[in-house]
């Protein structure tokens, strides 16, 4: 079997110069379904609305119960953030109540987060009254 | 398109229960076996409650979908825009998440934990389901998360039989997502694997 050039070299130089590239908001789009259990951009569910998230602290949403562990976390959200906390909730914020193993693919992640930077701030997907 | 609906008779009695509430949830035969079979729950105090944490973090947030479901089915339901045997699909496929709800919260108890109560209201895109075909869409939207969210939810269970309960409900969900998908004229199961 031959690998990949690019995962040779990942697996030489360590998982944080393999940062994925740019995120595909196509492919992010599809990835976000699995997110649709809990969250919707426009309203709160089980967990709340990702409308407005960029650039937001975590558990700012006034109208939502946040855990102990979000609400002290410090956390804003960016693609940093995202990136590391969407790898493993449970370990980013221990005691968080979003309890799911992750997005593990770091394309995958990428591509999430570029569907959430665009989405979240679509004046037609989020409409005035659905951000903070 | 009817042969995927179960037959009338089946499902006149799960309609009665459906438009009384949810007041009278019972875990179903398969529910009961499945937490009875599970050692560790039939034992669990306060001690094992605290090992049991991402358990118990779990139960809740899956129940809370549960709770959801159920709500959105209901919406459905009355909206008018279900029509028969569609509608009749639709109130067995929230007895199930019922079943599940009801198993999930026994549970949580059994874990010492306090099971999350439903919200009194919630936010559904009610004003985008104009069509039957709508409503099928959104219900099928959930379902599919649901999926998602059981398989993601499995590797971080403590415990394995409590991973199975949790399979077998992502077994239930994915038939509901499979069979809304044909009923709106989609490929009923789109790929090889889920994620």
């Amino acid at each position: 079997m031959k690998y990949p050039f690019a995962a040779v070299i990942c697996l030489i130089a360590g998982a944080s110069l393999c940062q994925a590239a740019d995120g595909d908001p196509g492919r992010g789009a599809q990835i976000y379904q699995r997110c649709l259990a809990c969250h919707s951009l426009e309203h709160n569910r089980s967990g709340p609305r990702h409308c407005g998230l960029f650039g937001r602290p975590a558990a700012a949403l006034p109208d939502f119960s946040y855990s102990p562990a979000l609400k002290s976390s410090g956390l804003v959200w960016d693609e940093a953030s995202l990136d590391h906390f969407l790898e493993n909730p449970l370990k980013a914020v221990p005691g968080t109540r979003m309890a799911y193993a992750g997005v593990k693919n770091s394309q995958e992640r990428a591509d999430l987060i570029a569907y959430l930077k665009s989405a979240t701030r679509d004046a037609e997907k989020c409409p005035s009254g659905s951000s903070p | 398109m009817s042969s995927i609906f179960p037959p009338a008779a089946q499902t006149a009695a799960a309609r009665r229960g459906f438009l009384s509430g949810f007041g009278k949830l019972t875990l179903s035969a398969t529910a009961i076996a499945l937490l009875a079979g599970h050692d560790r729950l039939a034992l669990v105090g306060p001690a094992a409650a605290k090992t049991a944490g991402n358990d118990v973090t779990f139960l809740n947030a899956a129940l809370a979908a549960e709770q959801e479901a159920i709500a959105a089915y209901q919406v459905g339901a009355a909206s008018g825009l279900l029509q028969k045997p569609v509608l009749d699909l639709a109130v067995q496929f929230q007895g199930h998440h019922k079943e599940h709800a009801a198993a999930l919260a026994a549970t949580v108890k059994k874990l010492g934990g306090t099971p999350v109560a439903g919200k009194a209201q919630y936010s559904f895109p009610v004003d985008k389901l104009k069509t039957q075909a709508d409503v099928l869409g959104f219900a099928a939207e959930l379902e599919r998360g649901a999926v998602s969210a059981y398989l993601g939810a499995i590797p971080i269970l403590d415990d394995r039989e409590l991973a199975k309960v949790a399979a077998s409900i992502l077994g239930d969900e994915a038939m509901h997502w499979a069979v809304l998908r044909q009923a709106l004229g989609q490929p009923p199961v789109p790929s090889a694997f889920v994620s």
